[in-house]
């Protein structure tokens, strides 16, 4: 199921395959991004519980960064952070 | 052909209905009662009672939450019925072509009556005929035999694999649906086997595998291509309606089609009509044959998916063809006149053609009500003229109407 | 429970979504489904999150998902959970599964409240969750039956004679509460915590549960995105929005403000009441502070605090 495509119609505009929606980048849409101190992370979790895109990495129980892939920059987990280790820095593009 | 009907019972139209459940036990039924349907969603709800049928039933708090119900059901994975009339059909109105967009085979009767106002609860067809660009196939019945037999058949149509759309078995109202009738009941174990298990496609249910039912297809979508493929999915249906007809004849020595010629074939004038006033033609069919006349009907069967070409066959060697509609468009002709006539049109030589509007809000319909047809059938054949297109049977003589 | 735990579980409402920047509804979605482990089918009335989320051939749902119409999620979960009892009862499904609707206050409040009505009445096992936005957001900001007094709305807007919207807002939460369901309960994404243990209740009662979840639009409240748990916090801490819950009929704060904050510290953020601090509108300040006055000493009464 995973060779899928929109073209493929199946009965009734069904969507055979759960979480297409990853294939979408919402990344393109930010006009600030986050950006993560590792070292003034606290490891509270607060940006991940708060994100409304599923844009912070985590791995192996611990938050590893931002998922440029999919962050829209609307800087909550700024706002939030209680260690002030997330800064929205102007510009979609953190290296640019 | 052995036949292997087991019973032969008095039973009415809803009754009749209410057994086809039975027998058929669906896995999910939601309905809400209204006259005249009332006694199906009653009598269904004591076979829940009693243990007779394994069904869910879902007594929703309107005929809208019961539409969405049942496409909520379907899309779940489970065989699902419902029942409805007039203002139930009319406020189902939205979820009908969601129910048949989302290709939904659900299967419904919709005990025909008008639609307020004024509110009346007797028959005519203005409910289904409105419903008729929703995407559901549209089964009609003469008696309550036929309602049975429709209603049966209709589960494999639906739940075929070409075409996985919902289909809508209609009855007249009171007429048929309160009137006690000789009904030949198939065996339960032939129905059962008849319509088989229910094998779903894509079910919401299959956590494994999470389906999206229902997305949005906007602009840069496919909504059309969905739109064609319905479309084409409905056509298909032509052929199942018969396949399945011809396995049914052999449960029943009933046989049925896509419309019922009667005494056609060497008739000059004829009437085309739906559900019960076919009875009441034939018999003025024979009548008039003794006396001479050359008269015959068309009772269609299903009207969706609508049999242009196979109509036009049928009709084209007729002078005069009267249309007789239980419906009106009010500042049009009525839908069967206007689809009817549209059939015939590439025709080289066509028969004269006219509609006649009868029984609005369950006027009955007579015997001199056809013959009058017939009359005026016979008067265009002769003059070839028509002169008034659409005409009125069996209205009251009163003394305003302003 | 352990915010490390729940990041431990799988996301079924994924990421490439195509809700606002900072919306609410991501959120209180995303805090509800990391509440239980059983698979879980979702429902959605037609909605900002319906559209954002389902736009074919792309579906942030890894969880089997139905849309059908914008009044009728509660009618039509109640037919998937019909043919789910179904299917349980006939052995043909052998696991546990959880159904929840997600609706915003438009398909909930307004148009859907007919349909929930009856399905709480029946007694479906489902989750109804409301995402409260105050508003039709997906239309572009028109008033609802939980747009809260005053506010500006496209279609309560504020103009020379009218100062937004006249009507206060219904007590949803209260009324599907008199339908005397096993789990009712208001929550905010901002008190996470108390959402997800909220969630986890709603998941596990035996019949319908409903859960009244505030969830800022930083579009229609005019502030930016970045405020969105900002101001959730505010209206919980000037008791706009109570945290509460009603279990078996016994109704429960579940947080009382050290210090209850006053009104004018959550609408002052928020563009959609702008006009009201003008000097001819502050009266309905007073107002509205008055009724949240109100409101706040019946539920204390109501909740054994008074």
């Amino acid at each position: 199921m995973k060779e899928w495509r929109a073209e493929k119609l199946m009965p009734g505009a069904l969507i055979p395959v759960g979480g297409t929606a990853r294939q979408y980048k919402t990344g393109g849409w930010r006009s600030e991004h986050p950006v993560w101190d590792e070292r003034a992370c606290k490891q509270c979790f607060l940006c991940w519980i708060y994100c409304p895109d599923g844009s912070i990495k985590v791995r192996d129980g611990k938050v590893i960064g931002i998922d440029y892939d999919y962050c829209k920059g609307c800087g909550i987990c700024a706002n939030e952070c209680p260690a002030d280790a997330i800064k929205m820095a102007e510009g979609g593009e953190p290296n640019g | 052909m052995a036949k292997l009907t087991e019973k032969i019972v008095a039973i009415t139209g809803n009754a009749a209905v209410a057994q086809a459940m039975r027998q058929i036990n669906p896995d999910v039924v939601a309905a809400y009662p209204i006259t005249p349907q009332t006694d199906i969603a009653e009598t269904f709800a004591e076979f829940v009672a009693d243990g007779l049928v394994d069904t869910e039933y879902v007594t929703v708090e309107s005929e809208h939450s019961a539409m969405s119900a049942c496409v909520g059901a379907s899309a779940a994975g489970a065989r699902v019925m419902t029942a409805t009339s007039s203002q139930g059909l009319a406020l189902m109105w939205e979820i009908l072509y969601i129910a048949a967009g989302m290709r939904l085979p659900i299967t419904m009767t919709n005990v025909n009556r008008c639609l307020s106002a004024p509110i009346n609860i007797h028959c005519d067809h203005s409910d289904s005929m409105g419903a008729r660009d929703s995407g559901w196939i549209q089964i009609y019945s003469e008696n309550a035999q036929e309602a049975y037999d429709n209603v049966i058949q209709a589960i494999r149509i639906a739940e075929h694999k070409s075409v996985l759309l919902p289909v809508m078995v209609n009855m007249d109202g009171f007429i048929v649906s309160h009137s006690i009738e000789r009904v030949e009941l198939l065996d339960d174990e032939v129905v059962k086997r008849f319509v088989g298990e229910y094998k779903p496609v894509y079910p919401l249910l299959d956590v494994e595998n999470p389906v999206t039912h229902g997305p949005f297809d906007g602009l840069g979508g496919f909504y059309f291509e969905h739109k064609k493929a319905q479309i084409e999915a409905i056509e298909r249906s032509r052929k199942v309606v018969l396949d399945v007809a011809d396995e049914f004849k052999r449960i029943s020595g009933r046989e049925y089609g896509c419309f019922e010629p009667y005494r056609l074939d060497d008739a000059e004038v004829a009437l085309v009509v739906l559900n019960s006033a076919a009875g009441t033609s034939k018999c003025v069919v024979d009548a008039m044959r003794e006396e001479g006349y050359p008269v015959g009907i068309l009772k269609l069967r299903v009207f969706r998916p609508f049999l242009a070409r196979e109509l036009s066959e049928a009709l084209k060697h007729l002078k005069a063809v009267a249309i007789l509609e239980r419906a009106t468009s009010p500042g049009s002709f009525g839908p069967l006149y206007a689809e009817i006539r549209s059939a015939l049109y590439d025709l080289e030589a066509r028969p004269k053609m006219v509609n006649l509007i009868y029984g609005l809000g369950g006027r009955e319909f007579r015997p001199e009500h056809a013959k009058e047809a017939f009359g005026v059938c016979l008067k265009v054949a002769q003059t070839k003229r028509v002169e008034k297109p659409l005409g009125y049977l069996g209205l009251k003589e009163v003394e305003v109407i302003s | 429970m352990k915010i490390k735990e729940l990041s431990a579980t799988k996301e079924r409402f994924t990421s490439g979504h195509r809700l606002c920047a900072g919306c609410g509804a991501g959120i209180v979605v995303r805090q509800v489904l990391m509440a239980t482990d059983k698979p879980v089918v979702v429902c959605c009335p037609t909605g900002c999150l319906e559209v954002s989320s389902t736009i074919y051939p792309s579906t942030a749902w890894d969880t089997p998902y139905i849309h059908n119409a914008f009044e009728n999620a509660a009618a039509t979960l109640s037919g998937v959970e019909s043919a789910y009892r179904f299917l349980r009862k006939k052995g043909r499904i052998d696991r546990e599964i959880r159904f929840v609707a997600f609706g915003g206050d438009g398909g909930t409040y307004d148009i859907g409240l007919q349909a929930l009505s009856g399905a709480l009445e029946r007694g479906h096992g489902m989750v109804y969750v409301c995402y409260d936005n105050g508003a039709y957001m997906n239309t572009g900001i028109q008033r609802s039956s939980a747009t809260p007094r005053g506010a500006w709305t496209t279609t309560s807007p504020v103009g020379k004679v009218i100062p937004g919207k006249t009507q206060d807002r219904k007590d949803l939460t209260a009324c599907v509460a008199a339908h005397d369901i096993p789990y009712v309960a208001q929550a905010s994404p901002s008190h996470w915590r108390d959402l997800v243990t909220k969630a986890r209740k709603a998941f596990e009662v035996d019949g319908p549960a409903f859960l009244n979840i505030l969830s800022p639009c930083p579009r229609g409240w005019r502030y930016p995105g970045s405020q969105s748990i900002a101001v959730a916090r505010l209206a919980v801490e000037t008791c706009f929005w109570p945290l509460f819950e009603v279990e078996d009929g016994r109704w429960k704060l579940n947080y009382k403000p050290k210090e209850k904050k006053p009104l004018v510290e959550w609408l002052k953020p928020q563009g959609r009441f702008k006009h009201l601090f003008a000097p001819e509108n502050e009266h309905i300040i007073e107002e509205q502070q008055a009724k949240v006055d109100k409101d706040w000493e019946r539920l204390l009464r109501l909740c054994g605090e008074a």
